[in-house]
């Protein structure tokens, strides 16, 4: 007898959506003491299947057929006020945000009281509290309680999250991509602890994500998903190792395997230089204390002709910050940024200018990064109309790399948002590589693609970088992908360049403690994808 | 366009406003077609009642047509609130854009001369800037403009501030584009709807600001406002109440009007709200 039982689930989408239905025909089942791994690419359905199994689907999508099995409980027979009576004691959801998933306003230990409040467990809260928040691991769980969210961590917010959903002791336990949001060294820890804590416990666990990598890490069974549909079903090895689905195959061959590739010496001529760059955030002054917070520092490294160097780090590493002050959109207060052995730092906006030509940059978020109200076409030709290069032939220029970034000529009368994520990304490199550069800086250009796209827009960097030469300065948090495309890797940790090496030398013979933790934070390290072909 | 034409017109309010903002742009713009002899004329007996003497709306304490008075009010009235706030919008967008694109020192210093007139209640500075500068149209104007103008810019420099560490912004700025082409051509027409949907409402505010000074005696002696027919009515509301009513009522759908296509315009603009508020009612 199964934990949980979905059978022939269906649930519709609003008229107008570019398919019928939001999840067709699903059927699954989560046993006591296992973890079900539902992966799929963003929009293939796997959040509502999770919300339809809470009875917390939104209005506008409702349920067209099939019956949920929680045990013997009907979920899709229940009146809003017995699913109310479900949720919380009998299962459980920890959410992908933890930075807003808690109320800002209470205190930890009160918010987990209360989810024993609402299911008449008050008298035994103030025993439980600081119980849960010591079966997750968190240090000092007395004080920790009377804490406000802001002053945890993302990885200490998420820890809390899985405590109040653990409180009643459910027997199912949903997380709808719950380390997403967090660091990997951060995101490990949660792995370790929900697979302790499920182990310890015997539940049930439905854990949904879109990284075959924690898959690996964490599944007994996986099922995929793919527009709404399961197309594939069955044991974590047996998918992760033998996919039969031409659809699984294809995410697993796209996963970026982390092996890093033999690469010929790069001798060529310095680029780009950093010396003693120092970038200060302060904040306060007048009444409050005075904060400084050292974004970077020591952070010195040469770029040579040809290569791509790789940076990569934690989410305030200074990774980002560090980039920025190549570009001058953060301006250093010390240290020298040599670009041909010129310093670029002291420039003026104007002196600039005929930089902006020579060194460009990539953003990491497609959706934020081109500006809405202009077609692509003029986002394309308009940094070299700025340069003075005739309109005609910029929009000409425009059209050449639309088609070097495999995008439709057509494209170039229409505006970003009838673009999806991927193909938006593809016209941000266009506008950058419109310019000619010969330094492109790329600021987490994949991060926010799914793993199929992922894989073809870092294909399309390989392969430019190839033809036109170009001198490449990659941001990433994601050591896999680092491996994959860089000759070099620069590891930051709080603002500061720890380690700096060949990539087979980092990944193979890492030399600080802090990459070595970074290497064993890679989820699924000890899983290989297979080679598909 | 079409389709901001349909999101529009799914909020009825907003279509009876539009018509009701048309019909009285045709009265303005027909006044003098309609009611070509001069609205200062008296052309019949004093106190008539609507309906009397050919007076469709009565007659005024010195036989003037309340009706053509309406009429040829409704140009000054709609032109005062339009050309006020042109002049508002030009200064607000311009100090609100300095603020919030430059950031640091120049926007302490224009935020801090923003609320220098903010602290001031607008409607006694307007009687003041209008009494020193005599009541003409002119001054009226200007005085309804420098009353209007700092909420604009807070709402520029806000909209500014955010936009400005948007990626897109960024990439202008690596692109090498000037200040002034970022300003103009990236940030300002994504900080563009909610700019509209206050000016439709500033409008509405500048009528009733016009109305309310020329109430007081301090409009245009030498031009016929809705807000002069309500002050020369007042002190015969008991024996002719047709007198302040109608151009009241007049005062009371055009600025219903206003709200209702502001309202009607902000939901086109951002149709996930709007979507999201019709769910909840």
């Amino acid at each position: 007898m199964s934990l949980l039982r979905v059978e022939n689930l269906t649930v519709a989408l609003p008229a107008g959506g570019d398919r019928d239905h939001a999840v067709t025909d699903i059927s699954l089942h989560v046993d006591a003491g296992e973890i079900l791994c539902i992966v799929g690419e963003s929009g293939s359905g796997k959040s509502i299947t999770a919300n339809a199994v809470m009875g917390l689907l939104p209005p506008g999508l409702p349920l067209r057929a099939g019956r949920i099995f929680l045990g013997d409980t009907e979920i899709t027979a229940q009146t809003p006020e017995q699913l109310r009576a479900l949720r919380g004691s009998r299962m459980a959801m920890i959410f992908q945000e933890p930075m807003t998933a808690l109320n800002p306003l209470m205190r930890v230990g009160d918010q987990i009281a209360e989810a024993l409040a609402v299911h008449g467990e008050a008298a035994r809260a103030k025993d439980r509290v600081p119980e849960l928040l010591a079966a997750v691991n968190l240090p000092d769980p007395a004080s920790l309680a009377r804490a406000y969210p802001f002053r945890l961590s993302g990885g200490q917010r998420q820890r809390v999250m899985i405590a109040m959903a653990l409180a009643l002791e459910p027997a199912l336990l949903i997380a709808d991509e719950p380390t997403t949001a967090l660091d990997v060294t951060t995101q490990m820890q949660i792995l370790r602890l929900i697979r302790e804590i499920q182990s310890r416990r015997g539940m049930g666990v439905m854990f949904i994500t879109h990284d075959f990598g924690v898959v690996a890490e964490i599944a007994d069974r996986v099922a995929v998903m793919q527009l709404g549909r399961i197309v594939e079903q069955g044991p974590a090895a047996e998918i992760l190792n033998r996919p039969q689905h031409t659809y699984t195959q294809a995410l697993i061959a796209a996963v970026p395997h982390g092996i890093p590739a033999a690469r010929p010496e790069v001798g060529g001529a310095t680029v780009l230089e950093s010396r003693g760059v120092t970038k200060t955030y302060s904040r306060g002054g007048w009444f409050a204390p005075r904060v400084e917070v050292r974004a970077v520092h020591d952070a010195d490294f040469v770029l040579r002709q040809g290569e791509t160097l790789g940076l990569v780090g934690e989410s305030g590493s200074g990774k980002s910050t560090l980039a920025r002050c190549v570009v001058n959109l953060v301006k250093p207060e010390a240290g020298e940024m040599l670009f041909h052995g010129s310093d670029l730092r002291p420039l003026s906006r104007e002196a600039w200018k005929p930089y902006r030509k020579r060194i460009q940059m990539v953003f990491q978020d497609p959706f934020a990064s081109l500006n809405p109200r202009r077609k692509v076409g003029e986002i394309i030709a308009e940094g070299p109309i700025t340069h003075g290069t005739p309109r005609a032939e910029a929009l000409d220029r425009a059209r050449d790399l639309l088609r070097l970034v495999q995008l439709d000529a057509g494209a170039m009368d229409r505006f970003p948002h009838e673009f999806s994520g991927g193909q938006r990304q593809r016209i941000g490199i266009a506008r950058a590589l419109a310019m000619e550069p010969e330094l492109l800086i790329a600021d987490e250009p994949v991060s926010a693609l799914d793993v199929s796209v992922q894989a073809q827009v870092l294909e399309l960097l390989a392969e430019i970088r190839r033809r036109l030469g170009l001198t490449m300065l990659f941001i990433t948090h994601d050591l896999r992908v680092a491996a994959q495309i860089c000759d070099r890797i620069a590891v930051m940790q709080r603002g500061a360049i720890v380690e700096m090496g060949e990539t087979a030398q980092v990944f193979g013979a890492p030399a600080h403690a802090y990459t070595r933790q970074l290497l064993d934070s890679i989820p699924g390290r000890g899983w290989t994808p297979p080679d598909i072909t | 366009m079409r389709d901001f034409a349909r999101r529009y017109a799914r909020n009825k309010g907003a279509v009876v406003g539009l018509l009701i903002l048309l019909l009285v742009l045709a009265m303005a713009l027909g006044a003098p077609l309609i009611f070509p002899d001069s609205p200062w004329d008296m052309v019949a007996a004093p106190f008539m009642p609507p309906g009397e003497m050919d007076m469709l709306l009565g007659s005024d304490s010195l036989g003037r047509d309340v009706a053509a008075g309406i009429a040829h009010g409704a140009r000054i009235s709609l032109m005062v609130g339009a050309v006020s706030t042109v002049v508002a919008l030009a200064v607000g967008v311009s100090l609100g854009a300095v603020a919030g694109y430059l950031g640091g020192l120049a926007d302490d210093l224009v935020m801090r001369f923003t609320e220098f007139f903010q602290t001031i209640p607008s409607f006694v500075l307007a009687i003041l800037l209008v009494a020193i500068f005599t009541p003409t149209i002119g001054s009226v104007v200007f005085a309804i403009a420098v009353v209007s103008w700092p909420p604009v810019a807070r709402v520029v420099r806000a909209e500014f501030l955010s936009l400005r560490s948007r990626e897109f912004v960024q990439a202008a700025e690596v692109l090498g584009k000037s200040r002034i082409s970022i300003v103009l051509g990236d940030i300002l027409p994504n900080a563009l709807s909610p700019i509209i949907v206050l000016s439709s409402l500033m409008v509405a505010n500048a009528i009733l600001l016009e109305s309310a000074l020329s109430f007081l005696g301090l409009g245009d002696p030498n031009l016929m406002t809705w807000g002069f027919l309500i002050g020369s009515g007042r002190s015969v509301i008991r024996l002719a109440w047709w007198m302040s009513v109608f151009p009241g009522v007049a005062i009371f759908l055009t600025v219903l009007a206003l709200n209702l296509v502001g309202e009607g315009l902000s939901d086109a603009m951002n149709p996930r709200l709007a979507r999201k508020r019709g769910a909840a009612a």
